[in-house]
Protein backbone atom coordinates (compact mmCIF):
# COMPACT_ATOMS: atom_id res chain seq x y z
CA UNK A 1 0.00 0.00 0.00
CA UNK A 2 1.51 3.34 -0.97
CA UNK A 3 1.39 6.30 1.33
CA UNK A 4 -0.96 8.86 -0.10
CA UNK A 5 -0.84 12.29 1.48
CA UNK A 6 -2.84 15.01 -0.22
CA UNK A 7 -3.66 18.65 0.29
CA UNK A 8 -7.35 19.42 0.52
CA UNK A 9 -9.31 22.57 1.26
CA UNK A 10 -11.93 23.22 3.90
CA UNK A 11 -14.08 26.29 4.41
CA UNK A 12 -13.73 28.61 7.34
CA UNK A 13 -15.06 32.13 7.64
CA UNK A 14 -14.97 33.55 4.10
CA UNK A 15 -12.08 31.56 2.69
CA UNK A 16 -10.66 28.17 2.00
CA UNK A 17 -8.07 26.85 4.43
CA UNK A 18 -5.68 24.00 3.72
CA UNK A 19 -5.10 20.64 5.30
CA UNK A 20 -2.87 17.66 4.66
CA UNK A 21 -4.75 14.39 4.64
CA UNK A 22 -4.36 10.65 4.33
CA UNK A 23 -7.93 9.65 3.49
CA UNK A 24 -9.07 6.29 2.15
CA UNK A 25 -12.61 6.56 3.51
CA UNK A 26 -12.00 4.26 6.46
CA UNK A 27 -13.97 4.04 9.70
CA UNK A 28 -11.44 5.70 12.01
CA UNK A 29 -10.79 9.32 11.08
CA UNK A 30 -8.30 11.21 13.25
CA UNK A 31 -8.01 15.00 13.28
CA UNK A 32 -4.54 16.23 14.30
CA UNK A 33 -4.69 19.63 15.99
CA UNK A 34 -1.23 21.07 15.33
CA UNK A 35 1.17 22.46 17.92
CA UNK A 36 1.31 26.26 18.11
CA UNK A 37 3.74 28.83 16.70
CA UNK A 38 7.39 27.82 16.66
CA UNK A 39 6.57 24.36 17.99
CA UNK A 40 4.32 23.78 14.97
CA UNK A 41 7.37 24.11 12.72
CA UNK A 42 9.51 21.85 14.86
CA UNK A 43 6.79 19.21 15.10
CA UNK A 44 5.47 19.37 11.52
CA UNK A 45 7.58 16.52 10.24
CA UNK A 46 6.84 14.51 13.36
CA UNK A 47 3.09 15.10 12.84
CA UNK A 48 3.24 14.08 9.18
CA UNK A 49 5.25 10.96 10.00
CA UNK A 50 2.57 10.00 12.54
CA UNK A 51 0.00 10.36 9.72
CA UNK A 52 2.02 8.01 7.49
CA UNK A 53 2.18 5.43 10.28
CA UNK A 54 -1.54 5.72 10.96
CA UNK A 55 -2.28 5.36 7.25
CA UNK A 56 -0.33 2.11 7.10
CA UNK A 57 -2.30 0.90 10.13
CA UNK A 58 -5.66 1.61 8.51
CA UNK A 59 -6.50 4.96 10.09
CA UNK A 60 -7.35 8.11 8.10
CA UNK A 61 -5.97 11.40 9.36
CA UNK A 62 -6.15 15.12 8.70
CA UNK A 63 -3.71 17.88 9.65
CA UNK A 64 -5.35 21.28 9.06
CA UNK A 65 -3.67 24.68 9.20
CA UNK A 66 -4.85 26.89 12.03
CA UNK A 67 -6.25 30.07 10.41
CA UNK A 68 -3.44 32.61 10.18
CA UNK A 69 -0.72 29.94 10.46
CA UNK A 70 1.32 27.83 8.04
CA UNK A 71 -0.16 28.24 4.50
CA UNK A 72 -3.30 30.06 5.65
CA UNK A 73 -4.12 33.34 3.92
CA UNK A 74 -6.07 34.63 6.94
CA UNK A 75 -4.48 37.36 9.07
CA UNK A 76 -2.95 36.01 12.27
CA UNK A 77 -3.67 39.36 13.95
CA UNK A 78 -7.41 38.76 13.62
CA UNK A 79 -7.32 35.32 15.28
CA UNK A 80 -8.14 34.31 18.83
CA UNK A 81 -7.99 30.99 20.63
CA UNK A 82 -11.79 30.75 20.65
CA UNK A 83 -11.80 31.34 16.87
CA UNK A 84 -9.19 28.61 16.46
CA UNK A 85 -11.27 26.20 18.51
CA UNK A 86 -14.33 27.05 16.39
CA UNK A 87 -12.28 26.50 13.22
CA UNK A 88 -11.03 23.11 14.45
CA UNK A 89 -14.61 22.17 15.35
CA UNK A 90 -15.72 23.19 11.84
CA UNK A 91 -13.01 21.23 10.04
CA UNK A 92 -13.71 18.18 12.22
CA UNK A 93 -17.36 18.30 11.14
CA UNK A 94 -16.62 18.98 7.45
CA UNK A 95 -14.15 16.13 7.21
CA UNK A 96 -16.13 13.79 9.48
CA UNK A 97 -13.46 13.25 12.13
CA UNK A 98 -14.24 10.53 14.68
CA UNK A 99 -11.27 11.22 17.01
CA UNK A 100 -8.58 13.81 17.54
CA UNK A 101 -4.94 14.00 18.53
CA UNK A 102 -3.96 17.41 19.92
CA UNK A 103 -0.26 18.14 19.93
CA UNK A 104 1.19 20.34 22.72
CA UNK A 105 -0.57 23.73 22.63
CA UNK A 106 -3.04 22.32 20.10
CA UNK A 107 -4.86 20.88 23.12
CA UNK A 108 -5.82 24.47 24.03
CA UNK A 109 -7.91 24.82 20.86
CA UNK A 110 -9.03 21.23 20.29
CA UNK A 111 -12.64 20.42 19.37
CA UNK A 112 -14.88 18.31 21.60
CA UNK A 113 -13.98 14.90 20.19
CA UNK A 114 -12.67 11.81 21.96
CA UNK A 115 -8.97 11.24 21.58
CA UNK A 116 -5.51 12.10 22.84
CA UNK A 117 -3.46 15.09 23.94
CA UNK A 118 0.30 14.78 23.50
CA UNK A 119 2.24 16.66 26.21
CA UNK A 120 -0.35 19.44 26.58
CA UNK A 121 0.87 22.85 27.68
CA UNK A 122 -0.75 25.94 29.24
CA UNK A 123 -1.28 29.13 27.26
CA UNK A 124 0.68 31.07 29.87
CA UNK A 125 3.71 28.78 29.37
CA UNK A 126 3.64 29.23 25.59
CA UNK A 127 3.41 33.01 25.96
CA UNK A 128 6.11 33.12 28.62
CA UNK A 129 8.63 31.43 26.36
CA UNK A 130 7.81 33.73 23.44
CA UNK A 131 8.07 36.78 25.69
CA UNK A 132 11.41 35.59 26.96
CA UNK A 133 12.71 35.06 23.43
CA UNK A 134 11.72 38.63 22.60
CA UNK A 135 13.41 40.00 25.74
CA UNK A 136 16.61 38.06 24.94
CA UNK A 137 16.64 39.28 21.33
CA UNK A 138 16.07 42.87 22.53
CA UNK A 139 18.98 42.62 24.97
CA UNK A 140 21.25 41.40 22.21
CA UNK A 141 20.23 44.47 20.23
CA UNK A 142 20.96 46.67 23.26
CA UNK A 143 17.32 47.37 24.19
CA UNK A 144 15.94 46.70 27.62
CA UNK A 145 12.51 45.10 27.64
CA UNK A 146 10.72 43.08 30.31
CA UNK A 147 8.19 40.30 29.90
CA UNK A 148 5.88 41.89 32.43
CA UNK A 149 5.73 45.25 30.65
CA UNK A 150 5.42 43.58 27.23
CA UNK A 151 2.54 41.41 28.41
CA UNK A 152 0.71 44.40 29.91
CA UNK A 153 1.18 46.37 26.67
CA UNK A 154 0.10 43.35 24.61
CA UNK A 155 -3.15 43.05 26.52
CA UNK A 156 -4.19 46.53 25.45
CA UNK A 157 -2.55 47.01 22.05
CA UNK A 158 -1.48 43.57 20.82
CA UNK A 159 2.12 42.43 20.44
CA UNK A 160 4.58 40.91 18.02
CA UNK A 161 6.29 37.91 19.57
CA UNK A 162 8.91 35.81 17.79
CA UNK A 163 7.58 37.08 14.47
CA UNK A 164 3.94 36.34 15.30
CA UNK A 165 1.58 39.32 15.38
CA UNK A 166 -0.96 38.69 18.12
CA UNK A 167 -3.99 40.85 18.88
CA UNK A 168 -4.85 42.12 22.36
CA UNK A 169 -7.89 39.79 22.27
CA UNK A 170 -5.63 36.84 21.53
CA UNK A 171 -3.21 37.65 24.32
CA UNK A 172 -5.94 38.27 26.90
CA UNK A 173 -7.67 34.97 26.09
CA UNK A 174 -4.55 32.93 25.63
CA UNK A 175 -2.79 34.09 28.79
CA UNK A 176 -5.40 32.37 30.98
CA UNK A 177 -6.03 29.40 28.75
CA UNK A 178 -5.63 25.93 30.24
CA UNK A 179 -6.30 22.56 28.70
CA UNK A 180 -9.70 21.14 29.57
CA UNK A 181 -9.32 17.40 29.76
CA UNK A 182 -12.60 15.51 29.59
CA UNK A 183 -12.90 11.82 30.34
CA UNK A 184 -12.88 11.20 26.58
CA UNK A 185 -9.30 12.50 26.31
CA UNK A 186 -6.20 10.49 27.19
CA UNK A 187 -3.07 12.46 27.96
CA UNK A 188 0.08 11.00 26.44
CA UNK A 189 3.15 12.07 28.40
CA UNK A 190 6.23 12.68 26.32
CA UNK A 191 8.31 10.44 28.61
CA UNK A 192 6.25 7.43 27.46
CA UNK A 193 7.37 7.87 23.83
CA UNK A 194 10.95 6.90 24.59
CA UNK A 195 12.76 10.17 23.95
CA UNK A 196 12.81 13.92 24.56
CA UNK A 197 10.18 16.08 22.87
CA UNK A 198 11.22 17.21 19.42
CA UNK A 199 9.85 20.70 20.17
CA UNK A 200 12.83 21.14 22.51
CA UNK A 201 15.26 20.93 19.64
CA UNK A 202 16.94 24.14 18.60
CA UNK A 203 16.75 22.77 15.04
CA UNK A 204 13.82 20.66 13.81
CA UNK A 205 14.59 16.96 13.99
CA UNK A 206 12.87 13.61 13.74
CA UNK A 207 12.71 10.39 15.71
CA UNK A 208 11.17 7.38 13.96
CA UNK A 209 10.92 5.41 17.22
CA UNK A 210 8.80 8.14 18.87
CA UNK A 211 6.57 8.44 15.82
CA UNK A 212 5.97 4.69 15.79
CA UNK A 213 5.30 4.64 19.55
CA UNK A 214 2.69 7.39 19.27
CA UNK A 215 0.94 5.77 16.30
CA UNK A 216 0.84 2.45 18.19
CA UNK A 217 -0.72 4.08 21.24
CA UNK A 218 -3.47 5.53 19.06
CA UNK A 219 -4.09 2.23 17.29
CA UNK A 220 -4.33 0.39 20.60
CA UNK A 221 -6.72 3.03 21.89
CA UNK A 222 -8.96 2.75 18.85
CA UNK A 223 -8.98 -1.04 19.04
CA UNK A 224 -9.89 -1.06 22.75
CA UNK B 1 23.85 15.43 39.67
CA UNK B 2 22.96 18.91 38.40
CA UNK B 3 25.87 18.57 36.01
CA UNK B 4 24.36 15.40 34.53
CA UNK B 5 20.87 16.92 34.31
CA UNK B 6 22.23 20.00 32.60
CA UNK B 7 24.18 17.92 30.08
CA UNK B 8 21.01 15.92 29.38
CA UNK B 9 18.98 19.10 28.80
CA UNK B 10 21.60 20.40 26.36
CA UNK B 11 21.61 17.01 24.65
CA UNK B 12 17.83 17.21 24.19
CA UNK B 13 17.81 20.83 23.04
CA UNK B 14 20.76 20.55 20.69
CA UNK B 15 19.82 17.08 19.44
CA UNK B 16 23.23 15.71 20.43
CA UNK B 17 24.09 12.03 20.28
CA UNK B 18 24.11 10.23 23.64
CA UNK B 19 27.42 10.89 25.36
CA UNK B 20 28.38 13.83 23.18
CA UNK B 21 27.66 16.35 25.94
CA UNK B 22 30.05 14.46 28.24
CA UNK B 23 32.79 16.24 26.36
CA UNK B 24 31.59 19.68 27.47
CA UNK B 25 34.06 21.42 29.78
CA UNK B 26 33.57 24.56 31.87
CA UNK B 27 35.07 26.50 28.96
CA UNK B 28 32.78 25.09 26.25
CA UNK B 29 31.07 28.08 24.65
CA UNK B 30 27.26 28.15 24.35
CA UNK B 31 25.37 31.27 23.23
CA UNK B 32 27.30 32.85 20.38
CA UNK B 33 29.33 29.69 19.77
CA UNK B 34 26.56 27.32 18.76
CA UNK B 35 24.68 28.74 15.76
CA UNK B 36 21.50 26.79 16.57
CA UNK B 37 21.16 28.60 19.91
CA UNK B 38 19.20 31.67 18.78
CA UNK B 39 17.00 33.67 21.14
CA UNK B 40 13.99 31.36 20.68
CA UNK B 41 16.14 28.30 21.38
CA UNK B 42 17.71 29.95 24.42
CA UNK B 43 14.23 30.79 25.74
CA UNK B 44 13.30 27.13 25.29
CA UNK B 45 16.50 26.00 26.96
CA UNK B 46 15.90 28.21 30.01
CA UNK B 47 12.29 27.04 30.33
CA UNK B 48 13.41 23.43 30.21
CA UNK B 49 16.09 24.07 32.85
CA UNK B 50 13.44 25.65 35.08
CA UNK B 51 11.09 22.70 34.63
CA UNK B 52 13.61 19.95 35.21
CA UNK B 53 15.63 21.55 38.01
CA UNK B 54 12.52 23.09 39.55
CA UNK B 55 14.02 26.57 39.73
CA UNK B 56 12.82 29.96 38.52
CA UNK B 57 15.17 32.12 36.50
CA UNK B 58 14.46 35.80 36.89
CA UNK B 59 14.74 38.02 33.84
CA UNK B 60 17.25 40.24 35.64
CA UNK B 61 19.54 37.23 35.89
CA UNK B 62 19.68 36.79 32.13
CA UNK B 63 22.88 38.51 31.20
CA UNK B 64 25.40 37.73 28.50
CA UNK B 65 27.68 35.88 30.90
CA UNK B 66 25.11 33.30 31.98
CA UNK B 67 25.18 31.45 28.67
CA UNK B 68 28.69 32.35 27.63
CA UNK B 69 30.06 28.98 28.68
CA UNK B 70 28.91 25.67 30.05
CA UNK B 71 30.77 26.40 33.30
CA UNK B 72 28.89 29.66 33.84
CA UNK B 73 25.52 28.02 33.26
CA UNK B 74 26.38 25.15 35.61
CA UNK B 75 27.58 27.36 38.46
CA UNK B 76 24.49 29.56 38.04
CA UNK B 77 22.19 26.53 38.40
CA UNK B 78 24.19 25.18 41.35
CA UNK B 79 23.89 28.51 43.16
CA UNK B 80 20.15 28.56 42.47
CA UNK B 81 19.73 25.17 44.09
CA UNK B 82 21.86 25.95 47.13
Amino acid sequence: MTNLLQYIEWMWDVRAEGALTADRGRAHRLLLVPALFDEANKLRRFSVEVMRHLDSKGIDSLLPDLPGCNESMAALASQSSSAWRAAMTAVAAQWGATHMLAIRGGALVAPALPGWALAPVKGASVLRQMLRARVLAAREAGRDESSEALLAAGMTAGLELAGYTLSSTFIKEFHNLEVEISSAITIIEQSTLGGPGLWLRAEPGEDPAQTAALASRICEGLAA
Amino acid sequence: MIDQQLRQILTDVLGLKPGQADGFTAETGLFGHLPELDSMAVAGLLTEIEDRLDILIDEDELDGELLESYGNLLSFCEKKLD
